[in-house]
């Protein structure tokens, strides 16, 4: 075994020496970790689940035409040719006003209410997919379809998706943020942990000098140590964010199986997975050198 | 070969410890510093050692320049010195045989030769027996004993001790002395500091006295045989 291998096997045995040596210490640490990075891991998983509820959902761009209540059959038929003769339009749906009505009853649980109309409320209905789903397009068309004979309101129905879509944006932008502030936060605690270490291998690390152990020798348990605590820690922020997920979609069963019944909550994605651990890892690794480095330049052999 | 050009050495508060000291020591000698508390003992053994740098002049040992090594080669240097230091220095989380293995471990030698050679190296000062124990449970004698261990365990080329028997009795100062001396016997080049001149009379080293920071040439001729 080369002389490189046998003193990172010595540095990974030192590290769990370590562990062992003070298991409240490095609990109470890895706890830290793990909570601290539980927030963006839960946060993100959540985002990932909604970005996959979404898909589920009826997201195909849709435009409802309302028309007056006075439009006549013939109106309704110059309009629907006029609707069908636009090459932005893939398809068009004519919904009659008895049909919404008997849909309405069926539905929304209303039929005792609806009973009791004198005359039906309401009014014939266009829907409309258009071949692009731009929300320029969308837009575009709305105003189009607003000034034509008999249209009383336009509606886009795939306005709401484009919101979720837009709050998963600015969703991914926060964990992203969150993500470097905790990560700096992290930064400090594990360095501030492996300082205290430092600061009680004093002794330890001054005769090691003095026998000639080179920095890199001094060095690399603390690595170790600090990267175990963020592989820990990371492993236990993507349990914390697992447990989330579940927590959360046992909360809202009742919501997704009216809009997506056929939904499953998503698990950690390997990559994900591996981004929360790789990263935790690194962050303490990262953390315990910056310590260590900055104390070995303060500690001297006397 | 160590050489000592024009050395002086000033610490911060303003004491000069060493004043235009210059020498050097051939391969495989056997130098005792001598003189009073304060007159620069220690100092001169820690530049040597590399633990200190000199205000002026050079420390050059083994053809290499000590101000002007990296740390890194510092550090292999300092592999082939053995320290052995008057409050020993000793881990005292670590048992008798890890203190001694730390060495072997820093130059990467493998468990099962590391143990060879501790083993072997506690047998030379008399500790096999107390491998196990933790430095603590040592006597004064014993834990010094231990530190010798530790220095020699690399098989160093040079031996640096300073102060070695200074807080021993005189039956484990003579023990401990005798051992640096068979040291000096198989080509190890010993310095080791004393203010004790009986160490001079029995072994007949190569006396180096320091008279306030300062070499003092009349008494640096080596001791003649009764």
């Amino acid at each position: 075994m080369s002389t490189w291998w046998r003193h990172q096997g010595q540095a990974l045995a030192s590290a769990l020496r370590r562990v062992a040596r003070t298991p409240l210490a490095t609990l109470l640490s890895i706890l830290v970790i793990g909570v601290t990075l539980a927030l963006p891991a839960a946060l993100y998983l959540i985002l990932t689940n909604l970005t996959g509820l979404a898909s589920r959902l009826n997201v195909e761009p849709q435009i409802s035409l309302f028309l007056s209540l006075d439009a006549s059959d013939t109106e309704v038929q110059a309009l629907q040719a006029q609707l069908q003769a636009n090459p932005a339009i893939a398809r068009v749906q004519f919904v009659p006003r008895d049909e919404a009505l008997a849909e309405m009853k069926r539905v929304s649980g209303l039929a005792d209410i609806v009973q009791t109309l004198d005359k039906n409320p309401l009014p014939h209905a266009f829907v409309v997919r258009a071949k692009l789903g731009s929300p320029e397009i969308l837009e575009q068309l709305r105003g189009q379809f607003a000034t034509l004979p008999k249209v009383d309101s336009v509606t886009v129905e795939s306005a709401w998706a484009r919101r979720l879509a837009s709050f998963n944006a600015a969703g991914e932008k926060l964990v992203g943020l969150l993500s470097v502030i905790l990560g700096i936060a992290l930064l400090i605690v594990i360095g501030n942990t492996i300082r205290l270490q430092v600061l009680t291998q004093r002794e330890e690390i001054e005769v090691g000098r003095l026998i000639g152990a080179t920095d890199a020798f001094i060095r690399r348990p603390y690595l170790y140590f600090g990267a175990l605590q963020g592989l820990v820690g990371g492993l236990l922020a993507l349990g914390l964010g697992l447990a989330g997920i579940v927590w959360l979609t046992g909360s809202l069963s009742e919501i997704i199986a009216l809009y997506a019944p056929d939904f499953r909550p998503q698990p950690w994605q390997l990559e994900a997975a591996l981004l929360v651990t790789g990263g935790a890892t690194l962050l303490g690794w990262l953390g315990a050198y910056a310590s260590v480095s900055l104390y070995l330049a303060q500690i001297k052999p006397r | 070969m160590i050489q000592l050009s024009g050395i002086t050495k000033r610490y911060s508060n303003g004491f000069e410890a060493l004043k235009e000291v210059s020498l050097e020591v051939d391969d495989g000698e056997f130098v005792i510093v001598t003189g009073h508390s304060g007159a620069g003992k220690s100092t001169l053994l820690k530049l040597i050692a590399g633990i200190e740098l000199p205000s002026a002049g050079s420390v050059v040992v083994g053809g290499q320049s000590l101000r002007r090594l990296s740390p890194q080669a510092m550090a292999l240097l300092r592999r082939n010195i053995g320290l052995v230091f008057q409050d020993h220095k000793l881990l005292f989380e670590r048992s008798v045989f890890e203190n001694v293995a730390l060495p072997l471990a820093i130059s990467g030698f493998s468990h099962k030769d590391a143990a060879k050679r501790v083993r072997a190296a506690l047998n030379k000062v008399g500790l096999l027996n107390r491998e196990k124990a933790n430095p603590i449970q040592l006597s004064g004698g014993e834990q010094q004993r231990l530190c010798i261990a530790r220095a020699i365990v690399n098989r160093p080329a040079i031996l640096i001790a300073d102060e070695p028997t200074g807080n021993l009795d005189s039956e484990y100062a003579r023990t401990i002395m005798d051992m640096f001396k068979s040291f000096n016997q198989v080509g190890v080049t010993v310095l080791l500091s004393t203010h004790d001149e009986r160490w001079v009379e029995r072994y007949q080293p190569r006396k180096l006295t320091l008279v306030h920071g300062k070499l003092d040439h009349a008494g640096n001729e080596p001791v003649k045989p009764g």
